[in-house]
């Protein structure tokens, strides 16, 4: 790239990121699409599947629907305000896309391009940065409305955004720390190094950063601010319309947003597994794919398949974890408000605090014992982590994960009914 | 305490783990995710199953040469519960009698199939039959010729010798 011209830069960029944007949005209609089918296959139902081939021109007809109805807005509503909540919540959760990596760079007669919009420096800062920007969106939107509801939607929603954010940063300083980087390129990179997804090496970041994300993204056990069973729908009760449409889309591209970042950070974006074939990565101008025993760099073998097949597995890693989102919202049923309030200060946090410390000491442990980056050094911080996430679920369920769902207790149970039962009197008999 | 009420005391909150029944709770919508028991009836392309006693709107049965088989006895509208049957009847050259007006509201209609069972030459029946939608309600109220032309079967009468129809 770093030959090229302005203007070359600028074709290969305006390519990039149209197709970027396109994708996004396609798979962000698609997903609704698929929330409704999953949701119906969960219910034993079919979901819809009238328009087009098993429904798959249904996002269109949505969409159609929803720039054709009618647009309401409240006459007591802040209008400059209920306009923008909805761009407000859209806008941020579509450019974070940018900074992640979906594929392996890919050769052309013009030179390496590579699959990413940006690939700047901050990386995962970018993208922290601007996620929680989304969340003014639900706010304005909610205090916009002018609606009790709507307002206690948008609290809900900028409060549970403040605590899980902490979190979440926890649970990225311990990649960060892994990876010694901030770049999501890189990040990759390190992971084909280290021949470790950092799943496995830092297994309790990995599920504090899912806990946290589905938070973030205000999805099922965690949706306080919509809880249509509480607050009628919550921060976007008086909108209707494409205005509506706008949030959804936010928070779906926010859910894919999230996913590609599991993917990234934890199984190692677009790395083929089990294969070094297509590893690449920029160092000096140069593409390379590791280095020799005696520190010189190979020289990356790219090819357009193998860009090709790196995208189709990145595709394939970030969409289990959108059906994951999916199959959890029809399974789990919302938190209570003070019980999102607990879980993200009283055990996410500190449990996030103690183990960047725990990683830090592993990592200056295996620096000062010279342990090299590599599968020995992934495999002892492997046992650690899986350690502190031993400890964390059982402390987190109360000893009971080894024990069983009430085991003892539902002996103790039944003879305490039986005890109960036979303390009532008798009913008058129907006469 | 009336005795309808059941008491289901939760178990000791300090008992139970959480983790399992989430996770047994997701196991149990993956089951159903990939292996979906699926009820619903795909209604226009699947039709559902009536049962040949289903008593739907009503046909009139017509003789070979296209004439009602209705000899206006006046026995349905005597036994309609619902006053939904409007009977006048004529009588030809030769004697023979024959509906002029015959009509029946669908919407007073309680389908009873009491006429079905009263008619002593077989005419009125109620029938199989389920698709009734209208874009008047003028439409409702079905004329002698409506009657004839209507082409869905006829409901089985119920056979005291053979109680559950096997």
């Amino acid at each position: 790239m770093n030959e090229q011209s302005m203007t070359a830069f600028l074709i290969e960029k305006t390519i990039i990121v149209l197709s970027v944007f396109g994708g996004v949005m396609a798979v962000v209609a698609l997903t609704t699409l698929i929330e409704r089918r999953v949701a119906g296959f969960i219910q034993d139902r079919y979901g819809p599947n009238r328009v087009g081939w098993f429904g798959i021109l249904q996002p269109a007809a949505d969409g159609l629907k929803n720039f054709l109805k009618e647009e309401t807005n409240p006459a007591a509503a802040a209008q400059p305000y209920f306009v923008l909540g909805p761009i407000i919540s859209l806008a941020p959760a579509l450019v974070t896309f940018a900074v992640v990596p979906f594929a392996a760079p890919l050769p052309t007669p013009w030179g390496v391009v590579e699959m990413i919009v940006a690939d700047v420096p901050i990386g995962i800062l970018y993208i922290l940065a601007l996620s929680s920007l989304g969340v003014y969106g639900v706010v304005m939107g909610g205090w916009a409305s002018n609606n009790k509801f709507s307002f206690l939607g948008g609290l809900r929603a900028s409060a549970q955004m403040v605590s899980y954010e902490v979190a979440l940063g926890l649970a990225v300083v311990v990649v960060l720390m892994m990876a010694g980087s901030v770049t999501l390129t890189e990040m990759v990179w390190q992971q084909q190094q280290l021949n470790f997804w950092f799943a496995f090496p830092i297994s309790l970041a990995f599920i504090l950063f899912v806990i946290s994300a589905f938070a973030e993204t205000s999805r099922m056990p965690f949706d306080m601010p919509e809880a249509e069973s509480e607050l009628v729908g919550g921060f976007h009760t008086e909108y209707s319309g494409m205005k509506y449409a706008m949030y959804p889309m936010g928070e779906y591209s926010h859910m894919l947003t999230s996913s590609a970042l599991m993917a990234t950070l934890f199984f190692g974006g677009w790395d083929i597994p089990f294969w070094t074939g297509d590893d690449a990565f920029l160092v000096g101008g140069e593409w390379i794919k590791g280095f020799t025993e005696t520190g010189a760099p190979v020289a990356a073998e790219l090819a357009w398949w193998k860009t090709l097949f790196t995208f189709l597995v990145f595709g394939a890693k970030t969409y289990f974890f959108m059906i994951v989102y999916i199959w959890v919202r029809w399974t789990v049923p919302r938190f209570r408000y003070d019980q999102v309030m607990q879980l993200g200060w009283k055990v996410m946090l500190p449990t996030a605090l103690a183990y960047v410390m725990v990683v830090a000491a592993t990592i200056l442990t295996l620096d000062q014992l010279e342990v090299a980056y590599g599968f020995t050094f992934g495999l002892v911080l492997t046992a650690v982590s899986a350690l502190c996430t031993g400890i964390f679920l059982f402390v987190l369920d109360r000893g009971r994960v080894m024990d069983g769902a009430a085991s003892g207790a539902r002996q103790r149970f039944r003879a305490s009914r039986e005890l109960a039962d036979a303390e009532t009197p008798a009913l008058p008999s129907g006469d | 305490m009336p005795p309808t009420v059941k008491v289901v005391r939760r178990p000791e909150g300090a008992k139970t783990s959480y983790l399992r029944a989430t996770l047994k709770g997701m196991a149990l919508t993956f089951k159903h995710m990939v292996n979906p028991a699926k009820v619903t009836l795909q209604y226009p392309e699947e039709r559902p199953e009536l049962s040949p006693r289903w008593r739907g709107t009503h046909r009139m049965e017509v003789h070979a040469d296209g004439r009602p088989k209705c000899v206006a006895c006046g026995l349905c509208p005597t036994v309609c519960p619902s006053n939904c049957i409007r009977l006048v009847g004529g009588e030809d050259d030769q004697g023979n009698r024959y509906p002029i007006v015959y009509e029946i509201d669908e919407f007073r209609c309680i389908f009873c199939g009491m006429c079905q069972e009263v008619c002593p030459v077989e005419a009125i029946h109620v029938g199989v039959h389920f698709e009734n939608a209208e874009y008047t309600r003028d439409r409702f109220v079905y004329d002698l010729d409506r009657l004839m032309e209507q082409d869905h079967p006829s409901a089985l009468l119920w056979d005291p010798s053979d109680p559950r129809s096997e």
